[in-house]
């Protein structure tokens, strides 16, 4: 068994080598026409829900709602999330209730067979803006704006290696919410000397697909009033709802590292028992 | 061994009953309680006993995601994000069942690597191994249609990708690859017969994991010693002695498990699989699930043409060419010793080959341009030389260290000094 340990660490190390040697052999960037997106790695953020006891923060993804409905929501749907699922975030029915009905959805047809609207439900999604994607196409440079239910699991900037390996170690999964933040707050920056930036598109060194995108800077400072007293900044805003579409794309964190816990803690005492009687089975056995 | 007579004496009155007009219990118990097994087999041999469980846990996640799993393009999508919001622990399912594919195929490679390292396809085990080999493949099909099914991004393009494979081969390429798609393009047909394959191949694999281990239990298993059971004194009963070590490796096993379910369930998968399925916009980079991704780069390293077989042909031949070499193994390997532990240069070999094999998986999950496709060319040179140069040669050239002369000499040996009186053990060279 120290052998194959032995080994396995060897084949591990000379593998690493191997790596090594190609990936400093990687062609070097040219600042003003870049292949390789993004430009800039996203900075790693704290998040509430990072770690093996993650929790969402209900106050932070309160704010987060209100940035959504108050900015995003202009172009953004997120047909994936019914209301009534915002009770997780400490609403009350008669709330939700009223939310939901500030949206108009498609209704039954009347009996003259004419389509009708009516008001969002709790068991309603939330609705698209846009009728269907060519009129959200046409309103928006040609470009679809993306569906915000899974959009925090549907982004992360590749890791490389090893950081890839170190995080199966610090259980890193933010990537989305670190790129979202990245993106909101990344508008500002100048393009380096020399860069065509494409007509009706923003510089964003942050963007994972091209180093411009027909979306504007979204968020700026003191934009959304927050009741609750938090900052009104641009890298508040953009953390609130970083977080705010982690908890709409992975709804049950929670309960997954909750349940987790207990899992592990099962498994660990049920392996330290086995491993007590396989030695006493083993006692009368050299092997 | 099964050879044997059987040691099983019915006790109650139903026992008997059952005996006598189906002796199932009998079979149990020759099985899986006095089936004699090596008594220096170590925590390598555990695999075979996880791989059971993995299959059993996927095909229980798999039926009752299954309920909820709606095959059609329009609605896939959504119905998997039903599962993973509304249905009562769906999450968890929809987690196990996804992150359960890769702990499945990362047992089966530390299986086969075991069966390479301990020379476990040798005669009279060559029919076990290319059971074994047919398993791998049937698991390659299933997995590859299973991530098609959420009808994301990957799944879409994998499928477009993997697919167009069989395109490569000429005149019988195209009718292949139509029969395959049930149509010209990747779509609804795809996904219905891709949902019917990936129901019914997990049950193809458990039948031939019965024959794997009927075929394991006529020739009983390797040890790491590679010496064949010689007497009563080298072997133990299956229960309790090897229940009780799978198991514990088998707990272990779950708990990495668990710690990807529960703390980094999307750490395999793509992020682009998070979004639908779009026959408009191809993704920057098309990767494989990582388990592929060797095979994915040897396919990509074939970037030239030799002969008439231009650099398309020449890569699928080299991808589906990668595994088929597995089926002649027991007999590219000339060596009469079995075991790596005997066989210093083999060894060595053998490690390096592992170390080959993590780089192409690297390598496989790079663009294909510049250094990386020279690497992988050098890798794909030594998986292929490995097989056809290294293990025939080996076995004329190399001297093996001796062999003691049976698996109790070898046990005894190395536990010597450990638990016997001072004195009595010590080594000669040791005294004076």
């Amino acid at each position: 068994m120290k052998k194959i340990l032995l080994g396995l660490a060897a084949a591990g190390l000379g593998t690493m080598l191997a790596f090594g040697t190609v990936a400093t052999a990687e062609e070097a960037h040219n600042a003003a026409e870049p292949t390789h997106f993004p430009i800039k790695k996203p900075e790693e953020m704290n998040w509430t829900f990072a770690g093996p006891f993650g929790r969402y923060d209900k106050q932070q993804l309160q704010r987060g709602l209100k940035i959504y409905k108050e900015v995003c929501s202009a172009c953004h749907s997120m047909n994936l999330v019914a209301f009534r699922s915002l009770a997780e975030l400490g609403y009350s029915d008669a709330q939700i209730k009223a939310f939901a009905a500030e949206y108009e959805v498609p209704g039954e047809p009347n009996a003259d067979g004419e389509p009708t609207t009516r008001k969002a439900i709790p068991a309603d999604h939330f609705p698209s803006p846009y009728a269907n994607p060519e009129a959200a196409a046409a309103a928006n440079g040609g470009a679809v704006p993306p569906d915000f239910s899974l959009i925090a699991k549907a982004r992360a900037v590749e890791r490389g290696f090893p950081r890839f390996l170190i995080d199966i170690f610090t259980q890193y999964q933010e990537g989305g919410p670190d790129y979202i933040h990245a993106l909101l707050t990344g508008f500002n920056e100048t393009p380096p000397e020399g860069m065509q930036i494409p007509e009706g598109t923003h510089y964003n060194p942050f963007f994972i697909a091209a180093k411009s995108l027909k979306m504007a800077q979204p968020l700026q400072d003191g934009q959304v009033t927050y009741d609750d007293g938090s900052p009104q900044t641009l890298t508040q805003y953009s953390q609130d709802v970083a977080a705010f579409l982690m908890w709409a794309a992975e709804p049950h964190l929670e309960a997954r590292k909750k349940t987790g816990f207990r899992v592990m803690l099962f498994l660990v005492l049920f392996a330290g028992l086995i491993y007590v009687a396989k030695r006493r089975i083993w006692s009368d056995v050299e092997h | 061994m099964s050879g044997g007579h059987s040691s099983y004496t019915p006790n109650s009155g139903i026992e008997k009953w059952f005996d006598a007009r189906l002796p199932l219990p009998r079979l149990l118990y020759d099985s899986f309680v006095a089936y004699p097994v090596p008594r220096n087999l170590n925590y390598a041999y555990a695999f075979g006993g996880i791989l059971a469980i993995m299959l059993v846990s996927q095909i229980l996640t798999g039926v009752v995601l299954a309920m909820h799993y709606a095959a059609s393009t329009g609605i896939a999508f959504n119905s998997v994000e039903k599962i993973m919001r509304d249905v009562n622990s769906g999450w968890l399912l929809r987690y196990l069942h996804s992150n359960g594919a890769s702990m499945f195929f990362l047992a089966v490679y530390i299986h086969i690597f075991r069966g390479l390292y301990y020379g476990s396809y040798k005669a009279p085990r060559e029919l076990l191994w290319i059971l074994g080999v047919i398993i791998l493949l049937l698991m390659m099909a299933t997995a590859f249609m299973g991530y098609v099914l959420p009808w994301g991004q990957m799944s879409f393009w994998g499928a477009t990708v993997i697919t167009g494979f069989f395109t490569a081969f000429p005149i019988i390429g195209d009718p292949i690859q139509q029969l395959l798609l049930g149509g010209f393009a990747v779509d609804n047909p795809t996904l219905n017969r891709f949902f019917s394959l990936h129901y019914l191949l997990p049950f193809m694999i458990a039948g031939v994991v019965v024959l794997h281990v009927w075929a394991l239990h006529v020739t009983g298993q390797t040890n790491p010693t590679g010496i064949e059971v010689k007497s009563k004194t080298d072997t133990v009963a299956f229960t309790p002695y090897a229940t009780v070590k799978d198991a514990f490796g088998l707990v272990l096993f779950l708990i990495l498990f668990a710690y990807f379910v529960f703390y980094l369930p999307n750490f395999m998968g793509h992020p682009d699989n998070y979004i639908q399925a779009d026959s408009l916009k191809t993704p920057a980079h098309i990767v494989p699930e990582w388990y592929f991704l060797p095979f994915y780069a040897m396919l990509r390293a074939i970037t030239f043409n030799i002969g008439p077989i231009n650099s398309k042909l020449g890569g699928v031949l080299t991808m589906f060419g990668s595994i088929a070499i597995l089926f002649l193994v027991p007999w590219l390997d000339t060596s009469k010793v079995r075991s790596a532990v005997y066989r210093p240069w083999y060894k060595l070999f053998f490690w390096i080959f592992v170390a080959n094999a993590i780089m192409l998986g690297w390598l496989g999950s790079r663009p294909a341009e510049g250094l990386y496709v020279v690497f992988s060319q050098l890798g794909t040179a030594y998986y292929f030389g490995f097989f056809i140069v290294l293990m025939p040669l080996l076995g004329l050239v190399e001297t093996p260290r001796r062999l003691p002369n049976s698996i109790t000499e070898a046990v005894l040996a190395k536990t010597k000094g450990g638990g016997r009186p001072v004195g009595v053990t010590a080594a000669p060279e040791t005294k004076g």
